[in-house]
């Protein structure tokens, strides 16, 4: 007789009830954060590098032209380049045909309309949320062995990167025995995510208050002055939003709902291989 | 492309944009119900907290260098209030102003450019953050509060200091769409809170607030209120105007703009 390969299922517990709970509470944070962040940006859709606003030479500036070819157009200024950005930056038309100004779309924003009072009611409870959410995250990573057990890489995995970008460029994805812990490139971006950009939105939200600066002036030299903690705030937000994108798309292309039922059960299907006689 | 395509395809195009109405008017529709904007709010309660809770009256805004202070110091709000009484007042160079300070206090003061002048002063270099985003240096100059609020001699009920001002920001027309502030103690007493009458080594100019505004150092700008008239201590806000305690207060924003 032949050899056959039968496909065999394996369910394993992946993930523990509070990465899972905390993860999805995450989700709800960083949406409402990044919308209302929106918001408060749209007040001064400008950033700059240092203490202070050199207003005649902002970084990067999403303002308007008057005086376009068909009439008003939204401009974004990026290092002294400019660019037409009508309808995404800057300003865009309405369905009325009316030009309204803003940094970003007033559709992509919370709430929805120009209030920088409460989009920054929105802000700060979710970044209390947000905080108190990561704690008890960090903790339990800290505390149950989840940091040493499923997120930091081995060695071999280290060794086997080259490989592992060469598989995710390819699509190939790991099954089997190895799908049952995350490949490498996840792993490190997990932990930049957790461990670098996400304290670093805190850090740099924290350093835009004058109330803390004053409590922990360091937090001003750190990043190199008010104004460039804003600008950190804005690049680390913008990382963590691509670094969404690429989660999402993984979590499509690798089996959806796989990755959901895992991350709402904790039980993720393993299939594998076995040649039987 | 058939027309079953077409309409099918259009159906989902306006199903998406529909949806995508209902779930941001959803959220809009949270944004103006009380009772979310109350929950909402309790998170300012905490981080009001929490900042008083670090913060000693020892703590210092950072205080910078002279080749710092910016150029460019964007005027904000009010820029040139018209209202009548301040119109004739800044006719005469403020020879005429008084600042009034009065209400829970054992000796009412009223005081002229000239005898805030003769007081201790102090300068500073420091940064101010606009509730926009954006921060501006400038070197300030003045007497601080806790100087007149000593001379006034606080009751032992006052708790909040209010200034009254002379521009109306809110355009009523009246007494009560013109800007007011208010402070509690520990930032009234803070060493760096200063009545300034000069800014940059000059006399305070009529975008930043002339002839006298307060600096409050460890708060947002729009704490700092420009054009004072009048210095009140209070034991509670909650009758004055809207009630929040301050002009933009009433129109939303945080009391403690600690961040």
């Amino acid at each position: 007789m032949a050899h056959e390969k039968v496909m065999a299922r394996e369910v394993i517990y992946r993930h523990a009830g509070t990465v899972r709970l905390t993860h999805w509470i995450n989700v709800l944070c960083l949406l409402v954060l990044l919308m209302s962040g929106l918001q408060i940006f749209n007040a001064h859709p400008a950033l700059y590098f240092g203490s202070t606003s050199d207003f005649a030479d902002p970084a990067v500036a999403m303002t308007y032209e008057r005086d376009g070819p068909d009439g008003p157009i939204g401009v974004t200024d990026l290092f002294g380049t400019r660019f037409d950005t009508t309808g995404w930056l800057g300003g865009g038309y309405e369905a009325d045909g009316e030009f309204q100004r803003y940094g970003f779309p007033w559709s992509i924003t919370l709430p929805g309309f120009r209030s920088l009072a409460k989009g920054r009611s929105w802000h700060f409870f979710f970044a209390w949320a947000f905080v108190i959410n990561g704690l008890i995250y960090l903790g339990y990573t800290l505390l149950s062995g989840h940091l040493r057990r499923d997120l930091a890489p081995d060695r071999g995995q280290l060794k086997g990167i080259w490989q592992s970008i060469k598989d995710h460029a390819l699509f190939r994805f790991d099954h089997g025995e190895e799908a049952k812990r995350y490949n490498v490139l996840q792993k490190l971006s997990y932990l930049i995510v957790i461990f670098i950009l996400l304290p670093l939105m805190l850090a740099t939200g924290l350093t835009m208050s004058p109330g803390m600066d004053a409590a922990f002036p360091w937090l001003l030299d750190i990043f190199g002055g008010r104004q460039s903690a804003r600008t950190i705030h804005f690049i680390s937000a913008s990382l963590i939003v691509l670094f969404v994108l690429v989660h999402v798309f993984m979590v499509l292309v690798t089996g959806v709902w796989n990755n959901l039922r895992s991350m709402i059960t904790g039980r993720f299907v393993i299939k594998t291989e076995e040649a039987e006689g | 492309m058939s027309k079953k395509q077409v309409s099918r395809r259009s159906f989902l195009t306006r199903g998406a944009a529909l949806g995508g109405t209902l779930l941001l008017g959803g959220c809009d529709s949270l944004s103006r119900d009380p009772l979310v904007q109350r929950i909402l709010a309790s998170a300012e309660t905490l981080t009001e907290a929490v900042q008083r809770a670090i913060l000693t009256p020892n703590d210092l805004a950072r205080e910078y260098a002279h080749e710092d202070i910016s150029a460019d110091f964007k005027a904000n709000g009010s820029t040139n209030p018209r209202t009548p009484d301040y119109l004739a007042l800044a006719e005469n160079d403020f020879r005429d102003w008084r600042l009034e300070v009065g209400g829970l206090v054992q000796n009412e003061l009223s005081l002229s450019l000239d005898e805030l002048r003769a007081m201790p002063s102090r300068s500073q270099i420091t940064r101010h953050d606009c509730v926009e985003g954006w921060s501006c240096i400038g070197q300030w100059k003045g007497v601080q509060l806790s100087h007149v609020l000593n001379k006034a001699a606080l009751k032992p009920n006052a708790k909040y200091i209010v200034f009254y001002c002379y521009d109306d920001l809110g355009r009523g027309g009246s007494e009560d769409s013109r800007y007011y502030e208010s402070i509690a103690f520990p930032d009234a007493f803070h060493e760096q809170t200063i009545l300034a009458y000069e800014m940059n080594g000059e006399r305070l100019g009529i975008p930043h607030g002339a002839p006298l505004r307060v600096r409050v150092e460890r708060q947002l700008g729009y704490k700092m209120a420009k054009y004072i008239r009048r210095i009140e201590a209070v034991e509670s806000f909650d009758d004055i105007r809207g009630g929040h305690g301050g002009f933009w207060e009433d129109r939303g924003y945080t009391w403690y703009a600690g961040i």
